[in-house]
């Protein structure tokens, strides 16, 4: 059974100088699958990247690899036999050698090597730039050079350290698709960190969000985001408006109405409305708010509405109606809703 | 406003530089001049002449092996100290950097004092018949002197190497399946060695421009060759300068050749690097790093202590040292007041108007500082004896050995080193500081005083305090252009240990080391 994991951590904890970085970390990998650990900075994503490199050494816990093990507490696999691939932050490329050189650094050398390396550079789109050193590089080349020398060895397991941060956002969503493409052709496992819910949602297969050094929930970024387990995960995934109900089973009574629940719940609740399930109509047509503010994206359009009682919703429509600050407009919300017991972060 | 005033502080910077320029030029151009009316086929001669040879060949290998052996400390005591688990790291660290305060020829007094004749070995094995010991003059004295007290430079230089190389870049090679000697050699090694380069050449630069130590040891490289011959013939002490300015050169070129072959790093994680577990080699690198400091600096302070006890014993006073002391301090603070005071207009130019003339202007500065003393003393000499007697008599001075022309030959020699940390300073003040400062009404002298300068003061105050430093050891400037009977603790060291006078030597030393060893915790303190 457990032959199908590329990656399986299993109560790995680790401290620095007494802060607890890692605790009680578990979580299995499939085989070729693309996964996302996603969490704010300091939650502990990267001790957790690094332990499975075996670049640190867990205090308790376990790592495996393919089935083996690497890590059992103090006792580890040291990081050049564990055929694992790393993408690091700042690419890490050795500034004194070649592209070509750095791709072919973790090959053996003969015949062989020469080929991959062509290979490689042909999967990342990199033909003819063998020659120069990574200085002359743009950041997206460099990345993809990152890219291709931690792939060349054909590793078990890829390793992504926050590979997109140190690119210009409009870079960005290209290097993405083209990291995404890259992989599904390597068909390698890999395991991405990240603070960009974005980024984790539109690459990764599956999404394991971390807060405090804990991996609170895993599931595909649908589920991720349709479900959320905490109040905490629901509005770290994405855009959220909460307001306080009374939940009456399938129903909840809130400032917007009598909402549908996603699961039954009772008493007070926090429920939770994504932005983009309201839509503003003109008046008349449901729960009625004036416009308080607008902020127009091209795309899509952010805006806020100040209900009756007080309470202001934020809404993202489409980009066609001219909506003003001041106008009187009504709000419908499509879709069920996920709701918390009240008070609980 | 018909024009930016951009412009105008532009060119009244330009008028203070340019004239100060050609006055930091002047004394190389001079030296050129003069070594130019030794006739071709005479130069040619005196140069291939086998004394001549010798001198250049003396040389070299002075200096390939003071670099050599600064290396094969300094790079191992760094990597103890940055990358492993040694025991006391932070203590050895100081420890080890501290005999940079001890000039060579401070060193190599306490080399003679302890292993030279009427030294102290001697004394003890006199009542056992020894009356002769192997002798300590030569290269392995000037060797020993020069490697034990400038070895810093590379332990410091490669450390900071060390502490800069991204710790990423050694774990990517670990995750592409390197064993950890594999990654020393195919990368840490790379990165590290401009570093190690560096502190070499400093060394190199350090042994070829060095007068007191091979003087006080005998070994007749470059320096004491020209020193030697000034009363003999000048046009000749001219031409080996030239050689020795060529010699200076040749080192500066092959160390910018590898240089530019290096590559700048694309990227770097802030983590510190993982530190090496020493275990049982704990010990041995414990002993390394205990010689190192026992020879450069418990020895050298203990032969200095034992002379001073000595001297005091056989009625030495320790007045004696307060004259000298107090020249040394006196043109030290002068020179570095003037050379903080000249900085400020040069770093300017450089870095708030870069370009092509700013850019000539900067390197003219750094041509005095990469010149020999002995040579920069040399050509204000020549200068000094024909176009400066006449000025001289007019206002009375005691001919070319002026106090004035001592601090000019200080600055030429050293206002590189008050430039470049108020460069430093200066570069890191965001010019939109005093912009906004410009916008909010004020002028451009009252920004300058009120936010530039306060920013940029612990720069200009380490600059002013490295000069303060050199000036306090300088030694062939000062011997051969301070006004007659203007000993400083520097020259009293000199004659005193030159002529075996050991115990008058010591207290003047211990006072300079300590005074050195002051100025340079100021240096350093910025940085922490």
């Amino acid at each position: 059974m457990t032959e199908s994991f590329a990656v399986e951590c299993c109560g790995l904890r680790k401290s620095f100088g007494g802060v607890r970085a890692v605790n009680a970390v578990s979580f299995a990998l499939a085989r070729g699958q693309f996964m996302a650990l996603l969490g704010p900075s300091g939650c502990g994503k990267t001790t957790v990247l690094r332990l499975i490199a075996g670049l640190e050494r867990p205090d308790a816990g376990q790592v495996r690899i393919n089935g083996g093990v690497v890590s059992d507490g103090a006792a580890i696999v040291p990081p050049h036999r564990r055929r694992v691939g790393m993408v690091f932050q700042s690419y890490a490329l050795f500034p004194h050698m070649t592209v070509a050189q750095n791709v072919g650094y973790g090959l053996p050398g003969g015949d062989g090597r020469a080929r991959r390396v062509a290979e490689m550079l042909e999967l990342v789109d990199l033909c003819g730039l063998d020659e120069r050193h990574p200085a002359e590089l743009s950041g997206g080349q460099q990345q993809r050079v990152a890219l291709a020398r931690a792939l060349a060895p054909q590793p078990d397991i890829l390793l992504l350290d926050e590979p997109f941060s140190n690119l210009d956002v409009a870079l960005r969503a290209q290097v993405r698709e083209d990291v995404q493409r890259i992989l599904k052709q390597a068909g390698v496992s890999a395991i991405l960190v990240t603070h960009d819910q974005d980024e984790a949602m539109s690459l990764a297969d599956c999404l394991g969000v971390m807060f405090d050094g804990a991996v609170v929930q895993t599931g595909t970024p649908r589920a991720l985001y349709d479900d959320p387990a905490t109040r905490r995960v629901a509005e770290f995934l994405g855009e959220a408006n909460v307001l306080p109900g009374e939940a009456r089973g399938d129903l909840a009574a809130t400032a917007l109405g009598d909402l549908p629940l996603r699961r039954p719940a009772r008493g007070a609740v926090d429920v939770l409305i994504r932005a983009e399930q309201i839509a503003l109509a003109g008046p008349g047509q449901g729960v009625p708010a004036a416009v308080t503010r607008v902020m127009y994206y091209g795309t899509h359009q952010h805006v806020w509405a100040a209900l009756d009682g007080g309470a202001i919703v934020k809404a993202r429509c489409a980009p066609d109606a001219p909506w003003r600050a001041g106008e009187r407009v009504a709000l419908r919300i499509s879709g069920p809703v996920a709701a918390f017991p009240a008070g609980e972060s | 406003m018909t024009r930016s005033s951009l412009f105008e502080t532009r060119r009244v910077l330009l008028l203070v530089c340019l004239p100060l320029t050609g006055l930091l030029l002047l004394p190389t151009a001079y030296l050129m001049a003069r070594a130019g009316e030794v006739g071709l086929t005479e130069a040619a001669d005196y140069l291939t002449r086998s004394g001549t040879l010798r001198i250049m060949g003396r040389s070299a290998l002075l200096v390939a092996a003071t670099a050599g052996a600064s290396v094969l400390i300094g790079v191992p005591a760094a990597w103890l100290t940055v990358r492993t688990d040694l025991r006391g790291r932070r203590w050895w660290t100081i420890l080890l950097a501290v005999p940079l305060v001890i000039p060579s020829y401070v060193g190599a007094f306490a080399l003679v004092g302890a292993l030279g004749p009427r030294g102290m070995l001697q004394g003890a094995l006199e009542p056992l018949g020894v009356e002769r010991l192997p002798s300590i003059y030569g290269f392995w004295g000037a060797w020993l002197a020069i490697t034990l007290f400038s070895y810093p430079y590379v332990f410091l230089s490669a450390r900071a190497g060390l502490m800069q190389i991204d710790p990423a870049l050694e774990e990517a090679s670990a995750t592409l399946g390197r064993s950890g000697l594999a990654t020393f050699r195919h990368v840490t090694l790379p990165q590290l060695a401009p570093s190690i380069l560096a502190g070499a050449l400093l060394v190199a630069l350090y042994t070829l421009s060095d007068f007191g130590a091979v003087s006080i040891m005998q070994y007749n490289v470059f320096t004491r060759a020209i020193y030697l011959r000034l009363s003999l013939n000048l046009d000749l002490a001219a031409l080996l300068s030239l050689v020795l300015v060529a010699f200076t050169v040749a080192l500066l070129a092959v160390s910018a050749r590898a240089e530019r072959r290096t590559y700048p790093a694309t990227g770097r994680t802030h983590r510190a690097p993982r530190r090496v577990a020493l275990g049982r080699w704990q010990w041995a690198a414990v002993a390394f790093c205990a010689a190192v400091v026992a020879l450069a600096l418990v020895a050298p302070l203990g032969v200095m202590a034992y002379w001073l006890v000595n001297g005091v014993q056989h009625g030495e006073t320790l007045r004696d040292v307060f004259a000298p002391l107090q020249r040394s301090l006196r043109a030290a603070a002068v020179a570095a007041g003037v050379s903080g005071l000249l900085a400020l207009p040069f770093v300017f130019l450089q870095v708030r108007y870069p370009g092509g003339l700013s850019r000539l202007i900067a390197r003219a500065a750094y041509v005095g500082y990469a010149l020999p003393g002995v040579v920069v003393a040399l050509s204000l000499v020549f200068l000094g004896a024909r176009s400066l007697n006449v000025l001289n008599d007019l206002l009375g001075l005691d001919g070319y050995r002026s106090f004035a022309l001592l601090i000019a030959a200080y600055v030429v020699r050293f206002l590189a080193q008050a430039i470049g940390p108020a460069r430093t300073a200066l570069l890191q003040v965001n010019p939109h500081l005093e912009e906004s400062g410009l916008l909010l009404g004020r002028g451009r002298a009252r920004v300058f005083a009120t936010v530039t300068l306060p920013l940029m003061r612990s720069g200009v105050a380490a600059g002013v305090a490295l000069v303060f430093l050199t000036v306090m050891k300088e030694l062939p400037v000062t011997l051969l252009l301070a006004p007659s009977g203007y000993d400083t603790l520097a020259t009293r060291i000199w004659s005193a240990s030159s002529e075996a006078f050991y115990a008058r030597a010591a207290a003047p030393a211990l006072v300079l080391v300590a005074l050195s060893a002051l100025s340079l915790m100021y240096v350093l303190e910025p940085d922490d």
